[in-house]
């Protein structure tokens, strides 16, 4: 293996903030709220960046697809160690609507122009949680697919990859071009380091638009309305493990 | 309208998430069939034909189903598509399912919808996002709505008093650009995690994988599952397979009881369904329905001797 990587990187909320509903119930508040990389994008790229010092890869590409303000992730990821970055330009109801099956297409589409022979996805985003888009890229441009990755490792012109499924791990073989989906045990990503966030800033992020890649952003998903989940009742306090034990005792919990 | 369950089993024994997909299936109305890819899966094929609720078994088996790698179930579900025409194809929401679903998904170009907890009509499902801190409405146009479903929203249908037909389906050629090697699953006479009624959960503040000790004593009483948080599994005291949260299990037991957790949302997202929580911690910021406070470790070993 040495060829090309492409990494998906997604700008959302940032994992620690507080979610709020819009009153309207049209969807969550952006405005004003921190962003950062998705967690799992971070462990993609520095699996990634791993791969280019272990001279596996040659170059390392990140992608982001959403209006200006995902050049700051890109920016993140270059700062990580990626080499350049893609800017897929998505904005106002586009952007609204933009799902895991149209950034698949793109990240697909890409995937052809850049001859890449592997794509790094997190396994899924902390905003929507949908866990798709690895797959599906995988999926569109008939590659194989490891997801949910806990370990990779290059064996010739083939990954083994070992999965966090739900009753342990499972090990497989896939043949290059692959994608792979990124878990939380893959690595610890590095922080960017201040001469590397000044380096990132020299390194180039070239601009291109959906329709530059041949990828209808149509969508037939339509969110109708987000809401608060429902609220818990307060809890009671107990003074000792007897009143405890009674206490669910009597509300027939053991 | 039709409805494709993709079975999830190990050629032996169906999973049980599949027994609360055919529940979310049958809400839809309309006929619930059943695919059973395997090798030689004879066993779970007469299982699912006495679901309450399911019409039709197809069954196809191949070496090449070995591992249910999603590039070989793939283009048999596709087939099956073609030949049966659906409005609807689910699974069960688990790695299977969120494997192989996208993928099939991808190849019809409709888009998923993962994780449904809520049918409010045949084209309109609710979901979480933002690890549960939101709940989405979502309305899909596509032609053949592809969706997993998340296990413990749905009761578990019926394992006895079906009758269905079975069909041999035409396996489909290998397509071998992967191949699977070797499982490693952890053994726990416990049980499961996603279906049990009382969970006790780890995490960091336990300290050491030894002190888990202290839970499964107390599992043991209590016939509970024990799980952990992601800082527990991180730090490597327990395998990844426990982790509840938004990235691991999703549970919804009767009793919660967390052990040395400080409450992350992204762990609370997995424990949402629960109905109480104990919380054993110095922290006190999660909902809690009993709250304790004494030494920790202390507190449930007297607890594991009261019982």
């Amino acid at each position: 293996m040495s060829g090309r990587v492409l990494v998906g990187v997604k700008r959302v909320i940032d994992y620690a903030v507080k979610i709020r509903v819009k009153p309207d119930n049209s969807g969550v508040v952006t405005d004003g709220v921190k962003h950062s990389m998705n967690p799992f994008c971070e462990i993609a790229v520095e699996e990634a960046v791993k791969l280019k010092e272990k001279k596996l890869v040659k170059e390392v590409v990140a992608v982001s697809c959403g209006p200006q303000q995902v050049q700051e992730t890109i920016r993140t990821a270059l700062a990580m160690g990626a080499d350049r970055g893609i800017h897929v330009e998505v904005s106002g109801k586009d952007y609204e609507s933009l799902g895991p099956l149209q950034v698949s297409k793109i990240m697909a589409a890409l995937a052809k122009k850049e001859e890449a022979q592997l794509l790094i996805l997190g396994k899924q985003a902390i905003d929507d949680d949908c866990n798709q888009t690895g797959q599906m890229t995988a999926a569109l441009l008939d590659w194989p697919q490891g997801t949910f990755a806990s370990e990779v490792t290059v064996e010739g012109e083939k990954l083994k990859v070992v999965r966090e499924i739900d009753g342990g791990l499972e090990t497989i073989k896939i043949n290059l071009p692959a994608v792979l989906t990124a878990d939380l045990r893959l690595n610890t990503p590095r922080y960017a380091t201040l001469p590397n966030i000044m380096k990132a800033k020299k390194k180039k992020i070239t601009q291109v638009k959906p329709s530059d890649l041949g990828v209808d952003l149509t969508s037939r998903l339509q969110v109708l309305r987000v809401d608060e989940p429902p609220q818990r009742q307060a809890g009671v306090k107990v003074e000792t493990v007897d009143d405890l034990v009674s206490k669910l005792r009597e509300c027939g919990r053991i | 309208q039709s409805t494709l369950v993709v079975a999830e089993h190990n050629n032996d024994k169906l999973t049980p998430i599949t027994l609360n997909t055919i529940t979310a299936a049958s809400k839809l109305g309309g006929d619930v069939s059943c695919l059973v890819a395997g090798t030689n899966c004879s066993k779970v094929v007469e299982e699912i034909s006495k679901i309450q609720g399911v019409k039709k078994v197809l069954v196809a088996q191949h070496d090449s189903y070995k591992g249910a790698l999603p590039e070989e179930l793939t283009p048999l579900i596709l087939e099956t598509q073609k030949q049966f025409n659906f409005t609807h194809i689910c699974a069960g929401a688990s790695a299977f399912g969120k494997n192989l679903l996208p993928r099939v998904a991808a190849k019809l170009d409709v888009a998923p919808i993962s994780d449904i907890i809520e049918i409010k009509s045949p084209d309109t499902f609710v979901r979480t996002i933002y690890a549960g801190n939101a709940l989405s409405t979502v309305k899909c146009d596509e032609a053949v709505k592809v969706f997993t479903v998340r296990g413990t929203s749905f009761e578990a249908a019926s394992p006895g008093g079906g009758s269905a037909t079975s069909e041999e389906v035409a396996a489909t050629s290998p397509v071998a650009i992967s191949e699977w090697l070797e499982q490693n699953l952890t053994k726990s006479d416990r049980p499961e995690l996603t279906s049990a009624k009382t969970v006790i959960s780890g995490g960091r503040g336990l300290k050491s994988g030894d002190n888990f000790k202290l839970l499964y004593d107390l599992a043991d009483k209590l016939n509970a599952a024990v799980g952990a948080s992601r800082a527990a599994v991180d730090a490597g005291y327990v395998p990844n397979d426990m982790q509840v949260g938004q990235t691991g299990k999703i549970v919804a037991p009767d009793l919660y009881i967390a052990v040395g957790i400080s409450g992350a949302i992204q762990h609370l997202a997995g424990m949402k369904d629960r109905k109480d929580t104990i919380l054993k911690n110095y922290f006190t910021k999660i909902f809690i329905h009993f709250v304790f406070l004494p030494k920790m470790t202390e507190t449930v070993h007297i607890l594991t001797k009261t019982l």
